[in-house]
C-alpha cells in the first residue's frame, strides 16, 4: 500500500468537483434524503389526524349538539354535517368523509340512561389501518363524553369499562418520532451504497479508469478517493436529517448525539464498503446500481425493522437480517433517539457494525487490483 | 542512444475466455521497438493491438513471455513504469465533467510533475494543442478532435518517455487528425519522444519510422513503411474501360480472383493483383478490351498483399453475389430534395440554409469536420429529427408533413452499432422485418436474400454482440435492406473499421447503387469520397463546395501539385473558409 498525498489531494479534489457538477449524485446525495425525509415525517404518518367524519342528526337536541361538540373537540376527527343518512352516504361514496356518525331521533338523555343510546358508526373499510384506528378513537372519544356527560348532568349513566393504558417510549404515540430517525437509514444507504456503487462503475464504462490506472496511482489512493468526499456527503446527509427529524418533526434525542454520530459513522463505513465492492465487481453502472438497491437500499427498507417489526418476521428472515447493517444501526437509531443511552443495546449494536464495516471496506480492497483483469 | 529499444517484447501469448469461448489475442510476438522513433501498428480488426498495448502498459499480463518496457518489467513493476509512460487509451478517460484546465491539473498531481514547471509546460502543450483558449470549458463540451487533443496532452503533463496511443484518430476529422500527427512529429523531434501508436488509417501508418503488422494475434511484419511498401512493386495497375463505367468494372474487377484489392479512382479503378499477368486474369474475367497502366504502390498496397499472402481477408471482398433482382427505378428522378433547410438548438444554428439535390441511384457523400452539421443534417432527411425551417424531401414524401410514411421507404444504419447486442443475427433480422410490417412470407425470403448476400448464414445463431466488427456492420446493413428501401442513409460506415471491411463495404455500396438505390454516407476517410458519385462538403452548417470528387478537387489542381488528392482539397476549403469567417 502506497501513499502520496499529492495524488489523493488529487483525487479528492476531482471526486468534489465532479460531485458539485454531477446532478445524479445531487440529486442521491442531497434533494431524495430531504424529500424522503418530508414524506416519511408528513404524508406516511401511521397515525391517523382529522379524519374526515359525517354526522347526521336526525332530531337535533342539547345532548346531540354536546356530543358533536365533543366530536368537534377531539383532533383526531373533523366533522361535517349532513341534513340526512342518504346525503351522508353520498359523499361517504365519494371519499368525502371517512365514516358517518348517525344519530338516531330518539338520541335523549332518557334512551342514554336506559343504556341503549341509538346511534350508529359507518366505517369505511377499504383502508382498514385507518378504520381500525378510527374505532379505536371513536371509542375513546365517546367514553370521555359519556364521562363528562355524567358528570356536568350529576346523573350516573351506565358507562363502558373504562381502560386505562399507558404508552412507554414514545409517548405521544406519534409514529413520525420513530420514522424520522428511520429514514436517517435509507439516506445514508443512497449515499454509501447507491451512489458509491454508480462512481466507481461509471469509471469503468467511461474508460476514465484505464487512464487512470496508467498513472502511477495506487488502489488504495484511488479506494480512499472515493470513501473520503462520500463519507463527507453521508454525514452531511445525516446532519441534516437528524435537524430536521429533531427540529420539524419534534423527534425527542433522549441518547448522546455523540454516540449517534459514532454509530451513523461506522453504519456509513459499512454501506461505502458495500458500495465499493458491488461496483468494483459489476462494472456498469445499470447492473452496479440494480445490484446497490436490492443487496442494500431494498433490505434497509424492508428488514431492518426500520417499517416492519424484526421480531414479528419468520425465523429464516429474522436469522437473515443479522448480516444487514442496517438492522444494527435501526436498532441504535429508536434507541439512542427515544429511549437513551442503554449501553446494553448500544454496545453489542456497534461492535457489529464495526464488524461490518471492517469486512466489507476489507474485501472491496482485496478485490480491487492494478490491472484490467 | 536512438537505436537502443525502450520496448522489448519476447514470446508475448495472451489468451481470454476459457473452454470453447477461448480466444486467442496474442500467439507468440516477439518484437522490438526502437527509442526516439514513431513506430505504427497496424492491422485488421480483431488482430490484438489494443492487446499488446495494454500488456506493454502492465495493464494485462500476458500468460507467457516477457515484456521490458524502458528497462522494467511491465508485468510486475508496472507502477514504476507507469511514471514514465504515457498511455492514451482508445476511449482516452477524460472527465467529461471537468474543465480543460481541471484535467489537466488531475493528470499533473498523478504523475507527480513539480508545481514549479507546471505553468510553462500547460501553457506550452495548451498552445501546441490549440486548446489554449478552451481552459475553461468542459471537457465534455469540446468537439471529438479537441478532446482527442486534450486526451493527448494529458498524457504529456508527466513528460514521459515513452507515448502508447491507441487508435487515437478514429472518428476524428481530417483537420483535427493532421493537427495531432503534427503533434506528434513535434514531440519525437524535439523531445526524443518514443511513440508507439496503433491506426487503422494505413497513410497514417505510412508516414511512421517503423511498422508493426499484426493480424490474428501474430506478428506479420516489422520494417520501414517504404520498404514494405516495395514489396508490392509492380503490382498495382490502374484500369480504365470504354464500355464500362467505373462502378461496374469496379464490381467487375473484385470478382476476379487474382486481383486481391480493387478501388474507385476517378474514372477508373486502381486494382492490387496477388501475381501473374493482369491482362491475363483480365481476359479470363471477360475484360480483355480494358486499358490497363501501372502505378505506385502504396503501403497499403502491400499491407493487403501481405495479408492476402498469409490467407486472410481472403474471400471476403469477394463475397457480395451478383447483383441481384434488379429494383425498378426510374433513374435520374430527384429522390432526395433539400431546399433552405435550417435548424437550429436554441439560438445555435447547427445547419444553415442547406440546398442540394440527390438523384435515384447515385451514391452521395456528406463531407466535413466534426461538428460541421452533417449529423443533423442526417438525422432531418431521416424524419427522426424535425427541421426549423425550409424543405426536405425524401422519395416524393415531405418530411414536415409525413416523416412517418418516408421512414418506411428509408434504411438507416447510425454510427454507432444500434442493433441488439443480446439477440442472434437471425433474431436480429426476424426483429427489423417485423417492425418494417414485412408479410410473413416475405420476411423468410428478404431474411434468405439477407443471409446470402451478407454471408451471415454462418453467423446465424451467434450473438450480434460476439460478431467480428466486420460483421456487426454486413449485420447492421441488412437489417436495414430487409425492407427494399429506396434510400439509403449510412452514418460514418466505415469509422474504425479495417482496409478489408471498408473496401467490401464500398464494393457493396456501388453494387447497391447499381440496383437503384440512393444511398446518402458520411464518412472521414477521404479517400473514400472517390467512390461518391457527387458530394458535398459542409463545415459550419454551410455548404463549402458541391460536386463530383474530380469538380470538388479542380480548382487545387497547382502546378506543384498537378493531382491533388481529395485531403488537400478538403483542408483548403475548410481553411479558406476559416480565413473568411
Amino acid at each position: 500500500m502506497s501513499f502520496d498525498p499529492m495524488r489523493l489531494r488529487a483525487l479528492w479534489r476531482k471526486e468534489w468537483i465532479q460531485i458539485r457538477r454531477d446532478p445524479a449524485s445531487i440529486g442521491i446525495g442531497v434533494v431524495l434524503p430531504a424529500l424522503l425525509l418530508l414524506i416519511f415525517g408528513y404524508g406516511i404518518s401511521l397515525d391517523a389526524l382529522h379524519l374526515p367524519i359525517g354526522v347526521v342528526v336526525e332530531k337535533p337536541n342539547p345532548l346531540t349538539a354536546s356530543f358533536v361538540a365533543g366530536l368537534e373537540q377531539s383532533r383526531y376527527f373533523a366533522p361535517h354535517s349532513y341534513g340526512s343518512i342518504g346525503v351522508a352516504e353520498d359523499a361517504m361514496r365519494r371519499r368525502k368523509v371517512e365514516a358517518i356518525l348517525w344519530l338516531w331521533s330518539d338520541f335523549t338523555r332518557r334512551g342514554l340512561r336506559e343504556g341503549n343510546a341509538p346511534l350508529s358508526l359507518i366505517v369505511n373499510g377499504v383502508d382498514a389501518n385507518t378504520a381500525r384506528l378510527m374505532e379505536g378513537y371513536f371509542q375513546g372519544v365517546w367514553s370521555q363524553w359519556l364521562e363528562w356527560e355524567a358528570k356536568t348532568s350529576g346523573q350516573p349513566i351506565l358507562t363502558p369499562v373504562a381502560v386505562e393504558s399507558r404508552i412507554w417510549f414514545n409517548p405521544a404515540l406519534e409514529s413520525r418520532h420513530y420514522l424520522a430517525p428511520g429514514v436517517i437509514v435509507i439516506n445514508m444507504t443512497l449515499v454509501g451504497a447507491l451512489l458509491t456503487a454508480l462512481v466507481i462503475a461509471r469509471e469503468w464504462e467511461r474508460g476514465t479508469m484505464e487512464a487512470l490506472l496508467s498513472t502511477p496511482v495506487s488502489v488504495a489512493e484511488i479506494l480512499w478517493s472515493k470513501i473520503g468526499p462520500y463519507f463527507v456527503l453521508g454525514m452531511g446527509g445525516m446532519v441534516i436529517s437528524v435537524v430536521m427529524a429533531v427540529g420539524l418533526f419534534g423527534a425527542p434525542l433522549v441518547g448522546s448525539p455523540w454516540v449517534l454520530f459514532l454509530a451513523a459513522a461506522l453504519f456509513l463505513l459499512s454501506s461505502l464498503g458495500m458500495g465499493l465492492l458491488i461496483s468494483t465487481v459489476f462494472r456498469s453502472t445499470f447492473l452496479a446500481s440494480m445490484v446497490a438497491v436490492v443487496a442494500t437500499f431494498l433490505p434497509a427498507f424492508i428488514l431492518s425493522g426500520f417499517i416492519f417489526d424484526i421480531g414479528s418476521m419468520p425465523g429464516p428472515i429474522r436469522l437473515f437480517t443479522y448480516l444487514l447493517a442496517a438492522r444494527y444501526f435501526v436498532a441504535l437509531l429508536q434507541t439512542i433517539f427515544l429511549a437513551g443511552n442503554v449501553w446494553s443495546v448500544i454496545l453489542p449494536n456497534l461492535a457489529a457494525l464495526s464488524l461490518m464495516a471492517a469486512l466489507f471496506l476489507g474485501i472491496a480492497w482485496k478485490v480491487s487490483r492494478r490491472s484490467l483483469e | 542512444m536512438s537505436s537502443a529499444p525502450c520496448i522489448s517484447l519476447d514470446g508475448i501469448s495472451k489468451r481470454f475466455g476459457r473452454g470453447e469461448k477461448e480466444v486467442v489475442a496474442l500467439d507468440g510476438v516477439s518484437v522490438e521497438i526502437a527509442s526516439g522513433r514513431i513506430t505504427g501498428l497496424v492491422g485488421p480488426d480483431g488482430a490484438g493491438k489494443t492487446t499488446l498495448l495494454r500488456i506493454i502498459t502492465g495493464l494485462l499480463r500476458p500468460d507467457q513471455g516477457r515484456v521490458t518496457v524502458l528497462g522494467l518489467d511491465a508485468a510486475r513493476q508496472q507502477q514504476e513504469l507507469a511514471a514514465s509512460l504515457g498511455y492514451m487509451p482508445q476511449r482516452f478517460g477524460l472527465y467529461e465533467d471537468l474543465a480543460v484546465g481541471e484535467n489537466l491539473d488531475l493528470y499533473a498531481d498523478l504523475q507527480g510533475t513539480p508545481k514549479s514547471e507546471r505553468a510553462a509546460r500547460f501553457s506550452e502543450l495548451l498552445h501546441m494543442a490549440g486548446l489554449a483558449s478552451f481552459r475553461d470549458r468542459l471537457a465534455g463540451n469540446l468537439s471529438g478532435g479537441m478532446k482527442q487533443k486534450l486526451g493527448l496532452v494529458c498524457t504529456l503533463v508527466g513528460s514521459p518517455r515513452l507515448l502508447l496511443l491507441d487508435e487515437p484518430t478514429v472518428g476524428v476529422d481530417p483537420l483535427s487528425r493532421r493537427d495531432l500527427w503534427s503533434i506528434l512529429f513535434r514531440l519525437r523531434d524535439e523531445k526524443g519522444l518514443a511513440i508507439f501508436v496503433s491506426t487503422s488509417y494505413l497513410e497514417e501508418a505510412e508516414s511512421c519510422q517503423q511498422v508493426v503488422l499484426l493480424c490474428r494475434g501474430k506478428l506479420l511484419s516489422v520494417g520501414d513503411p517504404r520498404e514494405i511498401a516495395a514489396r508490392a512493386a509492380g503490382r498495382t495497375f490502374r484500369v480504365g474501360s470504354n464500355e464500362l463505367g467505373p462502378r461496374a468494372l469496379h464490381s467487375r474487377l473484385a470478382r476476379i480472383p487474382g486481383i486481391l484489392s480493387s478501388s474507385i479512382e476517378g474514372e477508373g479503378v486502381r486494382v492490387l493483383v496477388a501475381g501473374g499477368s493482369l491482362a491475363g486474369q483480365l481476359e479470363e474475367g471477360g475484360l480483355g478490351g480494358c486499358r490497363t497502366e501501372p502505378v505506385a504502390p502504396r503501403f497499403s498496397d502491400a499491407f493487403l498483399a501481405t495479408l492476402g499472402e498469409k490467407g486472410e481477408g481472403q474471400g471476403k471482398a469477394r463475397t457480395p453475389g451478383p447483383p441481384s433482382a434488379e429494383h425498378h427505378r426510374r433513374s435520374g428522378e430527384d429522390v432526395i430534395v433539400v431546399r433552405d433547410l435550417s435548424r437550429f438548438f436554441g439560438r445555435f444554428e447547427a445547419v444553415k440554409k442547406i440546398s442540394f439535390h440527390v438523384r435515384a441511384g447515385e451514391v452521395f457523400g456528406l463531407l466535413g469536420p466534426n461538428g460541421a452539421g452533417k449529423s443533423t443534417t442526417f438525422r432531418m432527411l431521416c424524419g427522426l429529427l424535425p427541421p426549423s425551417a425550409g424543405l426536405a424531401r425524401v422519395a416524393g414524401v415531405d418530411l414536415r408533413t409525413g416523416a412517418a410514411s418516408a421512414r418506411a421507404r428509408i434504411g438507416y444504419v447510425a454510427q454507432k452499432f444500434s442493433l441488439y447486442a443480446s439477440l442472434t443475427v437471425r433474431q436480429n433480422m426476424e426483429f427489423f422485418a417485423r417492425a418494417y410490417g414485412l408479410s410473413f412470407r416475405l420476411r423468410g425470403e428478404r431474411i434468405r436474400w439477407a443471409e446470402e448476400e451478407f454471408g451471415l448464414a454462418h453467423y446465424r445463431d451467434a450473438d450480434a454482440e460476439a460478431l467480428p466488427l466486420g460483421f456487426k456492420q454486413r449485420l447492421a446493413l441488412a437489417c436495414a435492406l430487409l425492407h427494399e428501401p429506396d434510400v439509403l442513409f449510412l452514418d460514418e460506415p466505415t469509422s474504425g473499421m479495417d482496409p478489408f471491411a471498408r473496401e467490401e463495404l464500398w464494393l457493396r455500396i456501388g453494387e447497391m447503387a447499381q440496383q437503384g438505390v440512393t444511398i446518402l454516407v458520411t464518412t472521414h476517410h477521404l479517400e473514400e469520397a472517390e467512390f461518391c458519385d457527387r458530394l458535398i462538403i459542409i463545415a459550419e452548417g454551410r455548404i463549402l463546395a458541391e460536386g463530383s470528387p474530380g469538380e470538388i478537387k479542380a480548382p487545387f489542381r497547382t502546378a506543384e501539385t498537378p493531382e491533388p488528392s481529395m485531403e488537400e482539397a478538403f483542408v483548403g476549403l475548410i481553411e479558406r473558409s476559416r480565413g473568411e469567417g
